[in-house]
């Protein structure tokens, strides 16, 4: 066990600081009050982190911010106990809040480029409250805040306050605002998702900022996010929520090993998912030396990929690594510079409007969000009818049975026909988007993040449907994505871009198993593990190696 | 939340969207209604004009400035003609001149608009800038330059005026216009290989159609208070035709006795747009979800 | 370069490219009149001499191009030329005509600005605070009508209250009305100053008495753009106030006001500004029709006068003032939007 685990069993002594008793919240929309929370029970001990999980929509967000005495706007809390350290949080006054939060209770928002005031250097809104609460003077306070800087490992200390939120990167925002909610020393922090807008590569560096700082200040902490294996990283006790009530809660590594309820095991369902790997067969795609660049700014250079049929290639890379670039190079949308593609053994123009529509038709693709990819003015009929009338040409009675027809494909219910989008969840809308693909009869789909705006059940059932469908009509898939668990699941091929590169693509089996090129190294550990001593572990293992190798985030531009 | 699948709601295409909209209108508040009636009572009248009006357009009497009641029950103008028959017509004249203008404005504005979205290359770089140096030129005072080169004539009037108000409604059609083609789903159209034709009518304009149909109100108000605005300057509809504007400055001489009537014409004025932006604010605040709280 | 002074460049280059636009419009106003435009000016008497002697003197006789540079030239001298209307008698130039105007014209705006803006914010930060209110309601109903009705149905509406001051009893509204109603109403009229209901002013005019003169059209115009300005700046705070990072200031303790002035309101100034600059502007045009109801001596009345007798020189002097204000005024609120943006402040 490490000395983590080792204080984790010493503590449990430290005394209630914050106790919610039968909480419940309302949310106000569609002209009606609707619950968000519905009686949550949650008690922390002093110097306690306790994470915070559940799907979207499920309250933990809500949670987080109740134990502040908050409630957003369009939302009331209507029912049950806040007790922060003896206070009565729903009895106190505005006023007698406001004094707690900040200086008692501080909290660290999902996206710290929205959260901090674009007009304010960083330093000054880290001082704000440790200044108003008459804590330090402000010099004492700046000079502490170049100390919590430092601590949080910030590059650059002393200057980097200087600086306004638009110039420094995501990850050094995340946290500064840390050093922003430390600057009291709160007995208490709310983390809300502060990792999730950020690359894996990145969040590996806020985590174990975030860790070792609440750890050295002993401050109890509630860490609100959707990923188990960052939770397991962060918490001593989790507690899982769904639908505003508590599932579950148990200590870190019991739950982990142990989780008794149905639904918590099934949030650990996609990693389960796997298909057996297909060798690769005669290329359907093949794309070769390919470069592009929006204006004079290089994106993809000299890029080679080849797709087979009836396989998937999964290309796998952080933001800005050029991935989804990839993609609309080869619908044409964005006509490449040189290189040359072929499909299906003839050669693929380059431009969208030089390809015959039988082309387009075999080409299809899926967009990451249903909410931006499926017209909100047409019903899901007319969505799935067009292609289908469109490169089919049915009309009436056959252009309705074939429609229902994919509606079956993606097993999507007849009564949804006339909705509209907006009527519809998130895990139906991508059904919607899939069904118009398959309408055309693609040979190849193109997936761009297709899983990553839904939540994990309902990711591993869009995956399952996929595979499928694969199966079932032979059709290939060019798989984008910058989830790792997900390219595990699925892939027969990867290829990993970084900068507008591949550095390095092969067979799945080659490519998760060592050894691996320097950067696919760096992008397979930064993906956290179902272990809490994951992290401890890795940060141990890359500072040993860091002598070879120069920090990576040596500027403060990042 | 979760894919809980819906229970299921069997409704047909159609049947959904009248029952929508008719469960928003009696949400409405009473300043919608009471701009709905407001409106639809100017519509009435100015239709109707011939019929409802006690005399004709200019049929004049020998009794300028009469009194209220009696046999003119609004009393008659400087030239004795009825009151009450001039602010009728004059319901049909300042309301169908304005109603032209703005439909021509919106024709002009939305159309090239879009295809400056669209093209988003030298066509609307050479669009825009026209329109940014339209738009930095006080209207009012170049309608008043262009009329006074022209003539004021209704035509001229039409024309100068939806020239330069329809550089707003550009403004507009391009920006919401950028935002909807930017969309996946206009992408994905386009790599279905639809037309410009599918692409505008039917995935851009049904997106854009709730900020344009709020700013076709705001922008008939301007219009409107604009030409009365000239009208009443002597320069905008010219005498003998009935027109509420023109009507304020005829009879202005008889406030400064404490009589009311020229504020009739002008209160009419005043009502129709107070009616159309009570109407305007609350579409705004069902369709684009510009509620406070969110 | 610094992108604040490149950004501040182009906006200057654009103001320069507008005036020469205008100036151009401006110009062809003279350029395109019609042929027997000097014979109508002049009279059916004039005889073909003078007709010569006048289109010679416009300049009718030159081609265009070459006419435009040369009355370029003369304006950026400040000789706007002669009126036309002034032609029989007294030859007057158009500088000395309007000199006089556009004083009264600025001391009605200066007026009108000094009340209005620093009002329209004050009463919109409020009505942001306290949104949802019934403040905020109250303002929102009344700013609604106010923003939706002509200028002269509020300056007529002015004058009415004005006039009616003393003689209200004796109307038939009064006597249909119960008595403690009519007396009522009587007593809030005459609560209303007796404003001089015709501002006619001249250069005589003691100053103190001027503003007293000017007090109706300077409280018709703040009416017309207060409405305005004080919504866009509720919106503008409101819009802000939405922002994530007002959120994380509330939960960092501060207070609702703390809120306002220090997070909102540094990020709400670039559309404050492009709004109170719109209305400045838009007073311009306002200002028009208010001196024409108020017969009030400034540079719009002269403007509307020249535009019915057609005066053409007149003319293009009013419209060059009006639009340099205009363009001034807008450039004015583009550069402070662009000196208040931290982005372009602090290039990465």
């Amino acid at each position: 066990m490490s000395i983590r685990g080792a204080r984790l069993s010493s503590r449990g002594k430290g005394d209630k600081l914050l106790e919610i008793r039968d909480l419940h919240v309302e949310g106000f929309s569609d002209e009606s009050w609707h619950p968000i929370l519905r009686g949550v029970d949650l008690v922390l001990n002093r110097g306690e982190v306790l994470g915070l999980i559940g799907e979207s929509g499920a309250g933990k967000s809500t949670l987080g911010l109740a134990a502040m005495g908050y409630a957003k706007p369009g939302c009331r809390i209507t029912r049950g106990a806040i007790r922060f350290d003896g206070i009565d949080l729903r009895a106190a006054s505005e006023a007698q809040c406001r004094a707690l939060r900040g200086a008692r209770i501080a909290y660290v928002a999902q996206s710290a480029a929205a959260s901090f005031n674009p007009a304010h250097r960083l330093i000054d809104q880290t001082v704000e409250t440790a200044v108003d609460h008459a804590l330090f003077s402000r010099e004492e306070a700046r000079r502490d805040a170049v100390d919590l800087y430092r601590r949080l490992q910030l590059p650059a200390p002393e200057t980097i306050g200087f600086r306004y939120p638009h110039q420094v990167s995501g990850g050094q925002l995340q946290r500064a605002m840390t050093a922003m909610a430390m600057s009291c020393r709160p007995d208490l922090i709310i983390f809300d998702e502060p990792t999730t807008a950020l690359d894996v590569t990145t969040q590996v560096e806020v985590l174990a900022a975030i860790r070792n700082i609440v750890d050295e200040f002993h401050t109890a902490a509630i860490y609100v996010t959707h990923d188990l294996a960052v939770v397991a990283q962060m918490a001593h006790r989790i507690m899982v929520l769904r639908h505003g009530r508590t599932v579950e809660e148990a200590e870190t590594r019991e739950m982990l090993s142990a989780p008794r309820e149905d639904y918590t095991k099934s949030l650990w369902a996609v990693r389960k998912l796997a298909k057996p790997e297909h060798p690769a067969g005669a290329a359907l795609l093949s794309v070769s030396g390919v470069s592009a660049a929006y204006g004079n700014v290089p994106v993809l250079s000299d890029v080679s990929v080849e797709v087979p049929r009836g396989r998937t290639v999964a290309v796998v890379g952080e933001s800005g690594s050029g991935k989804s670039t990839l993609a609309r190079v080869i619908t044409g949308l964005l006509p490449a510079r040189s290189g040359a593609m072929s499909f299906a053994g003839q050669r693929l123009s380059i431009s969208l409007a030089e390809r015959p529509k039988d082309l387009l038709r075999r080409i299809q693709m899926i967009y990451q969000s249903p909410d931006n990819s499926l017209n909100p003015r047409q019903t899901v009929e007319e969505t799935i009818a067009r292609p289908v009338a469109f490169y089919r040409g049915l009309r009436g009675t056959a252009r309705n049975t074939r429609v229902r027809e994919l509606m079956r494909m993606v097993e999507l219910n007849e009564g949804l026909l006339y909705r509209l989008p907006g009527e519809l969840s998130g895990g139906q809308k991508q059904r919607v988007s899939i069904a118009r693909a398959l309408a055309a009869e693609p040979e190849l789909i193109i997936c761009d993040e297709v899983t990553s705006a839904l939540d994990q059940i309902v990711q591993e059932e869009i995956l399952k449907l996929l595979m499928r469908l694969q199966r079932e009509f032979d059709v290939s898939y060019l798989f984008i994505t910058h989830d790792i668990a997900t390219v595990r699941a699925i892939a027969d091929h990867i290829v990993v871009m970084h900068k507008g590169r591949v550095v390095e693509q092969g067979p799945r089996h080659e490519v998760l198993s060592p050894p691996h090129v320097p950067y696919t190294e760096l992008l397979l550990s930064s993906v956290p593990e179902m272990d809490p001593d994951w992290l401890t572990r890795l940060i141990t293992s890359r500072e040993t190696g860091r002598a070879e190798r120069p920090d990576r985030e040596t500027s403060p531009r990042g | 939340m979760t894919t809980v699948e819906q229970p299921l709601g069997l409704a047909g295409p159609k049947r959904g969207r009248m029952a929508r909209g008719w469960r928003t209108l009696r949400k409405a508040p009473f300043s919608a209604w009471f701009g709905l009636v407001v409106i639809l009572a100017y519509v009435i009248v100015a239709l109707f004009a011939p019929w409802i009006a006690p005399y004709r357009e200019t049929q004049v009497f020998a009794e300028p400035f009469a009194p209220w009641g009696g046999q003119f029950a609004l009393g008659t103008d400087q030239l004795g003609r009825d009151m009450l028959t001039r602010l009728i017509y004059g319901a049909r004249n300042s309301i169908g001149i304005a109603f032209a203008t703005t439909l021509l404005s919106f024709a002009v504005g939305v159309t090239l608009g879009l295809i400056a979205a669209m093209d988003r290359g030298w066509i609307d770089q050479f669009l825009s800038s026209v329109v940014d140096v339209l738009m930095s030129i006080p209207s009012l005072i170049f309608s008043l330059v262009l009329l006074s080169m022209f003539g004021s004539t209704i035509p001229n009037l039409i024309l100068i005026i939806a020239l330069f108000d329809s550089t707003r409604v550009f403004r507009l059609a391009r920006a919401v216009g950028l935002n909807v083609v930017v969309m996946e789903y206009v992408e994905a159209a386009r790599l279905r290989g639809e037309g410009l034709g599918w692409l505008l009518r039917k995935e851009i304009l049904p997106n854009i159609m709730p900020p344009l149909i709020a700013e076709f109100g705001l922008r008939f108000c301007f219009v409107f208070l604009t030409i009365s605005a000239l009208s009443f300057l002597g320069v905008g509809i010219q005498p003998p035709t009935a027109d509420w504007g023109s009507m304020v400055r005829e009879n202005a001489t008889l406030i400064t006795y404490g009589d009311v009537t020229p504020l009739l014409p002008a209160g009419a004025i005043a009502l129709l747009t107070v009616a159309v932006n009570f109407v305007v604010d609350w579409f705004l605040h069902t369709t684009s979800g510009l509620r406070d709280e969110h | 370069m610094n992108p604040v002074i490149r950004t501040i460049l182009q906006r200057l280059g654009f103001g320069l490219l507008t005036l020469f636009v205008v100036s151009v419009v401006i110009f062809s106003a003279i350029a395109m009149l019609p042929g027997d435009f000097a014979k109508a000016m002049l009279g059916q008497s004039a005889t073909p001499d003078t007709v010569a002697a006048f289109q010679r003197e416009i300049g009718l006789d030159r081609p265009p191009v070459e006419r435009y540079f040369v009355w370029v030239g003369h304006v950026l001298q400040g000789d706007l030329g002669s009126s036309f209307a002034s032609r029989t008698g007294n030859r007057r130039t158009v500088a000395e005509l309007i000199a006089p105007r556009l004083y009264n014209t600025m001391v009605l705006a200066t007026m009108t600005a000094v009340i209005s803006v620093p009002l329209a914010l004050g009463l919109g930060i409020l009505a942001a605070l306290y949104r949802n209110g019934w403040f905020d309601r109250l303002v929102n109903g009344v700013t609604l009508t106010t923003i939706s009705i002509p200028e002269f149905f509020v300056a007529y509406l002015l004058v009415f209250l004005v006039v009616s001051r003393g003689t209200f009893a004796g109307t038939e509204l009064a006597q249909l009305l119960p008595a403690w109603a009519a007396g009522t109403i009587g007593w809030l009229l005459n609560l209303f100053p007796k404003f001089p209901i015709l501002s006619n002013v001249s250069e005589r005019t003691p100053f103190a008495e001027h503003l007293w003169r000017a007090a109706l059209p300077a409280l018709t115009l703040t009416l017309v753009i207060l409405a305005h300005m004080m919504r866009m700046t509720r919106a503008a705070i409101i819009n802000v106030m939405s922002s994530p990072f007002i959120e994380m200031a509330r939960l960092k303790g501060k207070s609702p006001m703390d809120v306002v002035l220090r997070h909102a309101l540094p990020n709400a100034w670039a559309p404050i500004v492009t709004v109170i600059a719109f209305n400045l502007a838009y007073l311009v045009v306002g200002v028009v029709v208010v001196e024409v109801v108020f017969v009030y001596p400034g540079i719009g009345q002269l403007m509307v006068d020249a535009v019915k007798s057609r005066d053409v020189p007149v003319i293009q002097a009013c419209a060059l003032i009006f639009a340099g204000t205009y363009i001034l005024l807008n450039l004015t609120a583009d550069i402070v939007s662009i000196a208040t943006n931290p982005r372009l402040l602090h290039p990465r």
